[in-house]
């Protein structure tokens, strides 16, 4: 009968799947397995040249953040993953915070990862270096009326602001770094007057903001620096360019908000010494630029160019205040933004 | 099924929904206070009105194309009917936040379709992300759940029920409202109750209209606020309020328990001419065309723009969908099965509060329920590792987690609509079957699965494409190497490469016609039209 072949069928493929995905773990090279939020299409090629250079099998699962943070934290003991990975610092620091992180003493890591993008207690690392800069319609403002992210409060750019959606965490930790240099009332005040200037609803996206710079309702955004080279390489005669803001100030920790994609060594890492040589290999001369510019990200370690592209932006001055205030104060950050209605 | 034997089947199923519930609700044993009076006070009074609106609005929405379009091609005739009749289905296999951002790409206030009209005509579009837009966009997407299993259940009445009414002096349209559309209540309310799940676990695209909702809550206590526990606490809640919702719902239909007789025949249709025959066609056409026909050509442009991504895994990729969703939807499929059986064996308040709380799990965010089941089976490895049974996690990261898991998820998909199918098979008909010396087992293959075979089909495509279709748990659940098409949507979004995206929602959709054409197929030389006719 035709449906019983067709059934066989299924069923062989079936088996043959199952078993084949049981048999791997029989083979024994040497191997790490990474619990990672960063996404596939930009950590693959990273191990598979990481496998190809030194016979090291790296296993990985992708998920957001808070499922994967849960999931390590169920599996306890018995978890398989010795490495996460994550796109932004808090929840490094917050998985560090829930003791799932283990301090790795590593002279590599500290000597290719400036201070203020590792934890200070050696949890986790920097990997590539995302800023968080802002983006306008150089029809419509020229660079000399812009200067700082506080700046963007005052009312000269009421109806002229475009923000992406509070929720996403780029923007929960620029607040918190905001709260940090100013304190909460202040950061309250600068926010609440960001919320004022709106010139539409907040997006879901950068892309979607920096869209409506573009089209000219609004004249300026904040966005990750690498969501302005996809959208231009795309679409070079967009009227949009680049400002780095708070490069003027005394604070000697003033600088563009930055922050990281990173990674830490499990609690209960099965296989840590290899897990630290990846993550030492990563931040290595050989992998940053393959780790960084496959996503128009900045290398973490200074001693590498990143991609022509984003070198083209030119140089600015981070902003240096250790980035586990991002975790430290993300709850805040967040309660802060649903008073002032930022949404 | 021996009573005792019902029961103990259905306690042990609920049971795999029930587990993971209580693991969320026990949160609740530990409320946060100063979260929980900022929650009170920023949060929670905006959430709740959207919510009320959006619930009510995709309702409306969903009822009122659903059933007007069953109606139209289970029991009217008109050009292009045969086509529409499971074409108005495909729209299921569709993402619903993939055709958010399409919409949103056209009609935002950025849209292509916005800025053509500003630009070259000086016409301005009303805000799209709005309470109408994402109402609109959801309705669009959720639909089908009506339209399949309210069009069982008109073609399961057939039309001499309706020729019966206009000989008794109704006019057509009395018929309808006065007969048709009370008796097909069961199957229109199965539908209507999982699309309004489904609105209530969204993420995908309120998230994508900034629209604040309950969910939107749940994934901010957890991600943003880093309590998960909170977040357990408003999905408890949020449960809470389906539970007695179904309850009400269960009891409301309870009392009026119809009988409902089935054509043995192919039905007679209405056939509709002239000006209604053509309205039927352009408002069939229509919805199917801004639901699924525009979100399809869009995400073809941008696969074609993205072609370089295809390569050799996506047989990967799609054989691991196939897979999944087709051993998932089989077990599901028989898991409510006996459960629908068992409740009609054994009919009383307790059962179907039993029930009820078995399909819960289509109700709660996906990423809360994944926790709520992934921490006992973790649980159950560590206890089975300190008995020294095992020396290594024997359960989690397997396939069964994750069937458990879908399990729990998508009971309710199955569930209802064969519990609608059931209730229109007349209990003089089991009568008449034990009269025959027909019971048990027999009865339930010789008699009731026949009778059933569109609600079952139904509850199959409808479990198959939403286990196609879903994240969180395929995300927490799945072993190494076991990406899925989902999985794939998830990888390109995650960053905002949307157009990227496009790919693997173009081969969900294809590989997600599979079943679409195989139920045409078996159902074309059935006597029974459930899908096909």
């Amino acid at each position: 009968m035709k449906r019983t072949a067709v059934l066989a069928r299924t069923l062989s493929i079936a088996l043959t799947t199952l078993t084949a995905s049981c048999l791997t773990p029989l083979a024994l090279a040497a191997e790490v397995v990474v619990y990672s939020a960063r996404n596939e299409q930009l950590i693959k090629p990273m191990f598979d040249a990481y496998s190809k250079e030194t016979g090291v099998q790296v296993k990985f699962i992708t998920d957001k953040e808070g499922p994967l943070l849960a999931r390590l934290k169920a599996e306890g003991a018995n978890t398989p993953a010795d490495i996460l990975m994550t796109v932004d610092a808090g929840n490094l620091w917050y998985a560090a915070n829930e003791d799932l992180l283990q301090a790795v003493n590593s002279a590599a890591l500290k000597n290719n990862i400036p201070a203020h993008l590792r934890d200070p207690g050696n949890a986790w690392f920097g990997l590539s270096v995302r800023a968080r800069t802002v983006v306008y319609n150089p029809n419509k403002v020229k660079a000399a009326e812009l200067s700082t992210y506080e700046d963007l409060a005052s009312p000269k750019w009421k109806g002229r602001l475009c923000l992406r959606t509070s929720k996403k965490v780029y923007n929960q930790s620029l607040v918190a770094m905001l709260i940090t240099e100013h304190g909460e009332d202040k950061a309250e005040a600068i926010v609440k007057g960001w919320v004022a200037n709106l010139a539409s609803a907040p997006f879901s996206d950068d892309s979607k903001a920096m869209e409506a710079v573009a089209a000219g309702i609004c004249d300026i955004t904040l966005v990750n620096t690498y969501y302005f080279g996809r959208l231009i390489e795309k679409k070079p005669t967009l009227p949009l360019a680049l400002f780095w803001p708070n490069q003027k100030l005394k604070d000697p920790t003033a600088g563009v908000h930055v922050n990281i994609s990173g990674a830490g060594l499990t609690r209960h890492a099965k296989h840590p010494a290899e897990a630290i040589r990846l993550m030492e290999w990563l931040s290595s001369e050989k992998a940053q630029n393959l780790y960084a510019d496959v996503n128009l990200e900045y290398p973490v370690n200074p001693r590498i160019k990143a991609d022509p592209i984003v070198s083209a932006w030119g140089p600015f001055k981070h902003n240096t205040t250790n980035l586990a205030e991002a975790g430290r104060l993300q709850v805040k950050a967040t309660m802060l933004t649903d008073r002032v209605g930022y949404k | 099924m021996p009573r005792g034997m019902g029961w103990f089947s259905v306690v042990s199923i609920a049971l795999i929904t029930l587990i993971p519930i209580g693991v969320v609700a026990s949160a609740l044993l530990h409320p946060d206070p100063v979260l929980w009076s900022h929650l009170w006070d920023f949060v929670l009074p905006e959430l709740l009105v959207n919510t009320v609106w959006l619930v009510l609005g995709v309702g409306i929405g969903v009822s009122v194309l659903g059933v007007g379009l069953a109606w139209l091609t289970a029991l009217c005739d008109f050009p292009g009917r045969r086509f529409f009749s499971w074409a108005l289905l495909l729209p299921l296999a569709l993402p619903a936040y993939i055709s958010a951002f399409v919409w949103l790409g056209l009609f935002d206030i950025t849209g292509t379709v916005t800025l053509w009209l500003r630009d070259a005509w000086g016409l301005h579009l009303p805000e799209f992300r709005s309470r109408g837009g994402v109402i609109l966009v959801l309705t669009l997407a959720l639909y089908p759940y009506v339209y399949l299993t309210a069009r069982a259940a008109f073609l399961g009445q057939g039309a001499r029920l309706l020729e019966a009414a206009q000989s008794l002096g109704h006019s057509r349209r009395q018929a309808f409202w006065s007969v048709a559309l009370p008796m097909a209540r069961p199957g229109i309310m199965a539908g209507l109750i999982l699309a309004l799940m489904e609105t209530l676990a969204d993420f995908g695209t309120v998230v994508l209209f900034n629209y604040n909702t309950f969910t939107t809550a749940i994934y901010k206590a957890w991600f943003s606020l880093f309590s998960l526990s909170a977040a357990s606490q408003l999905a408890a809640i949020l449960v809470f309020f389906v539970f007695v919702a179904l309850l009400l719902e269960g009891q409301w239909r309870n009392r009026q328990q119809t009988h409902a007789a089935r054509s043995s025949q192919n039905p007679q249709r209405i056939r509709l001419r002239g000006r209604h025959a053509l309205i039927a066609t352009l408002a069939a056409s229509g919805i199917w065309g801004l639901a699924f026909v525009l979100p399809v050509l869009q995400l073809l442009a941008w696969s074609w723009a993205a072609r370089a991504d295809l390569d050799a895994r996506y047989l990967d990729f799609a054989s691991h969908s196939l897979l999944l969703s087709t051993l998932g939807a089989f077990i599901i499929l028989v898991l409510a099965l006996i459960v629908a059986y068992a409740q009609r064996l054994n009919p009383g308040p307790a059962m179907r509060t039993l029930t009820r709380a078995a399909t819960l799990g289509y109700a709660l965010p996906g990423a809360v329920l994944a926790v709520g089941i992934y921490l006992p089976i973790t649980m159950l490895d560590k206890q089975m590792i300190d008995s020294g049974w095992i020396d290594a996690p024997y359960l989690q990261g397997t396939l069964i987690v994750m069937l458990l898991a879908y399990s729990a998820r998508f009971m309710a998909v199955s569930f209802n609509p064969i519990e609608a199918g059931l209730g229109q098979v007349s209990r003089s008909m089991d009568e008449v079957a034990q009269i025959l010396g027909v019971t048990g087992i027999n009865r339930l293959w010789r008699v009731h699965l026949p009778l059933l075979r569109p609600s079952l089909l139904a509850a199959a495509a409808l479990t198959f494409v939403d286990i196609m279709k879903e994240l969180p748990i395929t995300l927490m659940t799945r072993p190494f190497g076991w990406d899925t098409l989902a999985v794939r949507v998830f990888e390109m979004t995650s960053e905002g490469e949307w157009e990227r995206a496009a790919l693997p929602a173009i081969a969900i959709v294809l590989v997600g016609l599979i079943p679409v054409f195989l139920l045409t197929k078996t159902m074309g030389s059935s006597q029974h039209h459930a899908l096909a006719c």
